[in-house]
């Protein structure tokens, strides 16, 4: 029971914390509401390759805004001592860095899931694309999370690993991005979309394993430095 | 409380690739404050996060208590500066199955009283180190290991923790405390030791 408390009070302070600062919470939404709308300003008017593009328009929207705010969700509580605390607790330190992830996904990449029926709409993909899309990024985006945080985790100690962060991570995100967006290129020549959307399942499945406890890891190592 | 002995037996401790000491031996048994003195450097720090368990040692053996029978006070406060001083309590009552009931009393006791709800950013640098040392009376564990709890506290705050730890010693913990400055000794069974 103490362990779901411990990741109950984990979680409930993310979220208080993103309370305390609104403005900040939003940053990656309204990056990544930007970056799509300004994108069709930049082609012709009418252009009908338009939605041929926005599946990976959308996608790489959502892969730079997901990153935008990871490089923090240690950091401070690296600098602060906060860490120490953790690693010491009766709460295994993988379950702490999962509870972590989890509210920075539902504050960071959730709200990139459910404005994507708006934007896919906007970008002129037709129903089921939309869906497929929406789908897609429902899957890919906690991927992005725990793969960010992971590299995240790896950071910690850097001074400044502001650009080294993406440089990291990027490529490991390839897989997430070729499926993410296939799946709604699919949808879009009337096929079905399960195969790609599989795959971003089973991408999940295997970095929700793994990640928490390669980054609680490389946690517990930035604290011997 | 029933604490066993903390034994270090030729213990070797490294930062990076630079050996801080090696062949280390102490004992230090409950009821007893153990002074840990030594220059800037000499890896007083190190020793204690090799005692909590933060860090592993290069060579010998700790036979000391589990994580959740002592207290860690490193020397950053870990608090969230966003936070108040009691949701900063809470949350880490939250993760270690402590009571939360227990925090207006740990603070009134550190004498934290209009400023504790409010954020711990606009807290001065004692009022911080307060707050932390407010943890170590939210749950009893056996032994405390606090680097430097003195940093920043006035006098009074210094007799503060001095009354706290002979309180400890009394039922029966152990403390290990780091500090350059000398620790308040009347009543306190302080036993000082040099790292060399």
């Amino acid at each position: 029971m103490s362990l779901v408390r411990a990741l109950g009070s984990t979680v409930g302070r993310e979220l208080r914390l993103a309370a305390r600062a609104p403005a900040e919470a939003a940053q990656p939404l309204l990056f990544y509401l930007l970056v799509v709308a300004l994108f069709p300003l930049g082609v012709a008017p009418n252009e009908p390759s338009l939605p041929v593009y926005a599946p990976a328009l959308v996608w790489i929207a959502a892969l730079l805004a997901s990153l935008m705010t990871l490089e923090r969700v240690f950091r401070n509580d690296y600098e602060d001592g906060t860490l120490e605390q953790l690693a010491l607790a009766p709460l295994p330190l993988p379950l702490t860095v999962a509870a972590k992830l989890a509210a920075h996904w539902l504050l960071g990449g959730l709200p990139l899931v459910l404005a994507a029926p708006l934007l896919a709409s906007g970008l002129g993909l037709d129903a089921a694309t939309g869906r497929a899309l929406t789908l897609a990024l429902l899957l890919g985006t906690p991927t992005l999370v725990l793969l960010g945080g992971f590299a995240a985790a790896l950071t910690v100690g850097l001074p400044r690993a502001g650009v080294l962060l993406p440089i990291l991570v990027l490529p490991m995100l390839s897989p997430v991005l070729i499926f993410g967006a296939g799946a709604a290129r699919a949808a879009a020549q009337g096929l079905d979309p399960a195969a790609p959307l599989y795959f971003l399942a089973a991408l999940l499945a295997l970095s929700l394993t793994l990640v928490p406890f390669a980054a609680a890891a490389a946690l517990r190592n930035a604290l011997e430095a | 409380m029933n604490a066993a002995p903390l034994v270090l037996e030729s213990l070797a401790v490294a930062r990076g690739d630079r050996l801080l000491f090696e062949r280390l031996q102490l004992r230090v048994a409950p009821g007893e404050v153990l002074h840990l003195q030594g220059r800037n450097g000499a890896g007083k720090t190190s020793l204690l996060e090799v005692l909590a368990g933060l860090r592993t040692p290069e060579a010998g053996r700790v036979d000391g208590p589990a994580p959740g029978q002592l207290h860690w006070l490193g020397h950053k406060n870990a608090l969230h500066p966003a936070l108040s001083a009691v949701e900063n309590l809470r949350y880490w009552c939250g993760l270690q199955a402590a009571d939360p009931a227990g925090i207006g009393a740990a603070l009134d006791r550190l004498q934290l009283k209009a400023a504790r709800n409010r954020p711990v950013r606009t807290l001065s640098t004692g009022q911080k180190r307060r707050t932390a040392l407010a943890r170590l009376l939210l749950q009893r564990r056996a032994w405390w290991l606090l680097d430097e709890p003195l940093a920043g506290l006035d006098v009074d705050g210094a007799a503060l923790v001095a009354g706290l730890l002979a309180e400890h010693c009394a039922a029966g913990g152990g403390a290990i405390v780091t500090s350059h400055q000398a620790l308040p000794e009347d009543g306190l069974p302080v036993r000082h030791w040099r790292l060399q």
